[in-house]
C-alpha cells in the first residue's frame, strides 16, 4: 500500500504546490493519474518515489518512508519517466549492469517483453528511436517485478501496434501485489486498463473513484437531446451534437468515457462529485 | 476489439462469450480461457474481465473449479439463449420496431425480405 499523509510541498517560498494532500493506493489496481499541464502530476510521482521530499507529512511506500530511500524500498519501485537519457551502450550491457539492483529481476520476462515489442538486445540504446527506448524502459521496468510501477505518459511516442502490445503486456503484468500508476493525457489509449481515476488540479486531488463506482453512478451519452436538464451533469458539443455526463438513473452499468469524464471534472468537479455522495432513497 | 460507445466493457466482453457459446465454439463442460488470458486478448484490466466472469457465474453460465479454472455449465447454452432472448426483446426489438415505424414498414413488408436473409450464416 502507498499512503501519502498530510503532505505539504513547495518549490518556492510562499508558493505551495501541495497543502495537506492525502492519498492511499492499494495493491492489485492500476491507477490513472490525470490532470492538466502543471497540475502537479510529476511532482506527486516524485514524492511517492522518494525523488522529492515533502516539507511536512510523510510518503509511505509498502510501510517504509519514501524519503529514507532505503535500498529495500528502491528495488521495489520502478519509474518510467516521460523524458530520459540512455547511455551509448547496448541493451544487454545496460541490463547486465543495472538489473543487479533489482533482486526480483527476471531475464526470462524481460526477453519475453522485448520479443512482444519486437526489440533485440544487441541494439545500442542511443541509436534507438524515442518510441523504442520507451518500450525498452517499459520492458525493463516490468521485468524488475517491482511492486510499485510508475509510468509517466507511457504511450507517448509508441506507434499504433506498440500501443496494443503495451495494453496486452500491462493486462498480463498486473497481479494482486502490484500497484501501477499511469500518468497520462492519452486517455483513449489507456481507458480500458485503468481501475481508478485520480484527478489532480492545482495541487489538489479533485476526484478519486473506481471505474466500477463511476459506471454505477454516471452514464455517458452522445445525444443529450430530450433529456431533462436536472439529469445532466455535464454537457459539451461533439460533432455538432450535445454529448455529456448524465446521472445513471436506469441503473445499467455503462461504458466510462474518460475524456468526457475528465472534461466534466475540470469544468465542475463539485457537480460530478455530488453524484458520489451516499445514495438518498426517497420514501 | 472495437468497443461500442455505451455498454460497460465487462458486459461487452460477456457478449463475446455468449457469441462463442451460441456458435458452439465452447461446449458444456469445456474449460474456458482464464481471466488473465481474456484480459490480454481484449487489452483490458484483469479486474474488468474478473467482473465478466463474476457476472457469468452469477447467471449460471459458467462455474469455477477452485484452482483449476472456469468451465461452461452443462446448461450454459440454454441459459445463454434465455439471457440473449431477454436482451433481444428488451433492448434490440424496441429500437428495431421504432425504425420500422419511422420508415412506415409493416411486419407483412418484412416477410418479403425474410427469404433473402434466410441463408445468412451465423458465423
Amino acid at each position: 500500500m502507498i499512503k501519502l499523509q498530510d503532505i505539504h510541498f513547495r518549490y518556492k517560498k510562499n508558493k505551495p504546490l501541495f497543502e495537506n494532500l492525502n492519498l492511499t493506493l492499494q495493491p492489485g489496481f492500476i491507477y490513472g493519474l490525470l490532470g492538466k499541464n502543471g497540475a502537479g502530476k510529476s511532482s506527486l510521482l516524485k514524492l511517492i518515489s522518494g525523488m522529492l521530499f515533502p516539507n511536512s507529512g510523510a510518503s509511505k511506500v509498502f510501510g517504509s518512508d519514501a524519503s529514507a530511500r532505503k535500498p529495500a524500498m528502491l528495488q521495489d519501485i520502478y519509474l518510467v519517466p516521460e523524458e530520459f537519457n540512455l547511455p551509448a551502450i547496448s541493451m544487454a550491457t545496460y541490463v547486465k549492469t543495472t538489473a543487479v539492483f533489482y533482486d526480483k529481476f527476471s531475464h526470462n520476462q524481460f526477453n519475453a517483453y522485448l520479443a512482444e515489442f519486437e526489440l533485440t538486445d544487441d541494439a545500442k540504446l542511443s541509436t534507438l528511436s524515442y518510441g523504442q527506448k520507451k518500450k525498452f524502459l517499459i520492458a525493463f521496468g516490468l521485468a524488475t517485478n517491482a511492486r510499485l510501477l510508475i509510468l509517466d505518459e507511457p504511450t507517448n511516442g509508441l506507434d499504433i501496434p506498440s500501443k496494443s502490445q503495451f495494453r496486452k503486456i500491462m493486462a498480463s503484468a498486473l497481479d494482486e501485489e502490484k500497484i501501477i500508476i499511469i500518468s497520462t493525457h492519452q486517455v483513449r489509449d489507456l481507458e480500458n486498463l485503468i481501475d481508478t481515476i485520480v484527478v489532480l488540479e492545482n495541487g489538489k486531488i479533485i476526484f478519486n473513484h473506481s471505474i466500477a463506482a463511476i459506471s454505477e453512478r454516471l452514464a455517458f451519452e452522445y445525444d443529450l437531446n430530450g433529456l431533462p436538464a436536472d439529469e445532466i451533469v455535464y454537457a459539451e458539443e461533439i460533432h455538432g451534437r450535445k454529448a455529456g455526463i448524465v446521472k445513471n438513473i436506469a441503473g445499467i452499468d455503462s461504458r466510462v468515457d474518460m475524456e468526457l469524464l475528465f472534461n466534466g471534472i475540470v469544468k465542475d468537479a463539485g457537480k460530478v462529485n455530488e453524484q458520489f455522495a451516499a445514495f438518498k432513497y426517497e420514501l | 476489439m472495437e468497443f461500442k460507445e455505451n455498454q460497460a466493457i465487462y458486459l461487452q466482453i460477456a457478449n463475446r462469450f455468449f457469441e462463442n457459446i451460441l456458435r458452439k465454439d465452447w461446449a458444456a463442460g469445456d474449460k474456458i480461457p482464464s481471466i488473465r488470458d481474456m484480459a490480454v486478448e481484449f487489452e483490458v484490466n484483469p479486474n474488468t474481465t474478473m467482473r465478466t466472469f463474476n457476472y457469468l457465474q452469477d447467471k449460471g453460465v459458467i462455474y469455477n473449479k477452485r484452482g483449476v479454472g472456469y468451465f461452461l455449465a452443462d446448461d450454459g447454452f440454454e441459459k445463454t439463449i434465455v439471457l440473449k432472448k431477454e436482451q433481444f426483446l428488451e433492448e434490440e426489438l424496441p429500437a428495431f420496431l421504432k425504425t420500422m415505424k419511422l420508415l412506415g414498414l409493416s411486419l407483412e413488408d418484412l416477410k418479403k425480405y425474410e427469404g433473402k436473409y434466410n441463408g445468412a450464416s451465423i458465423n
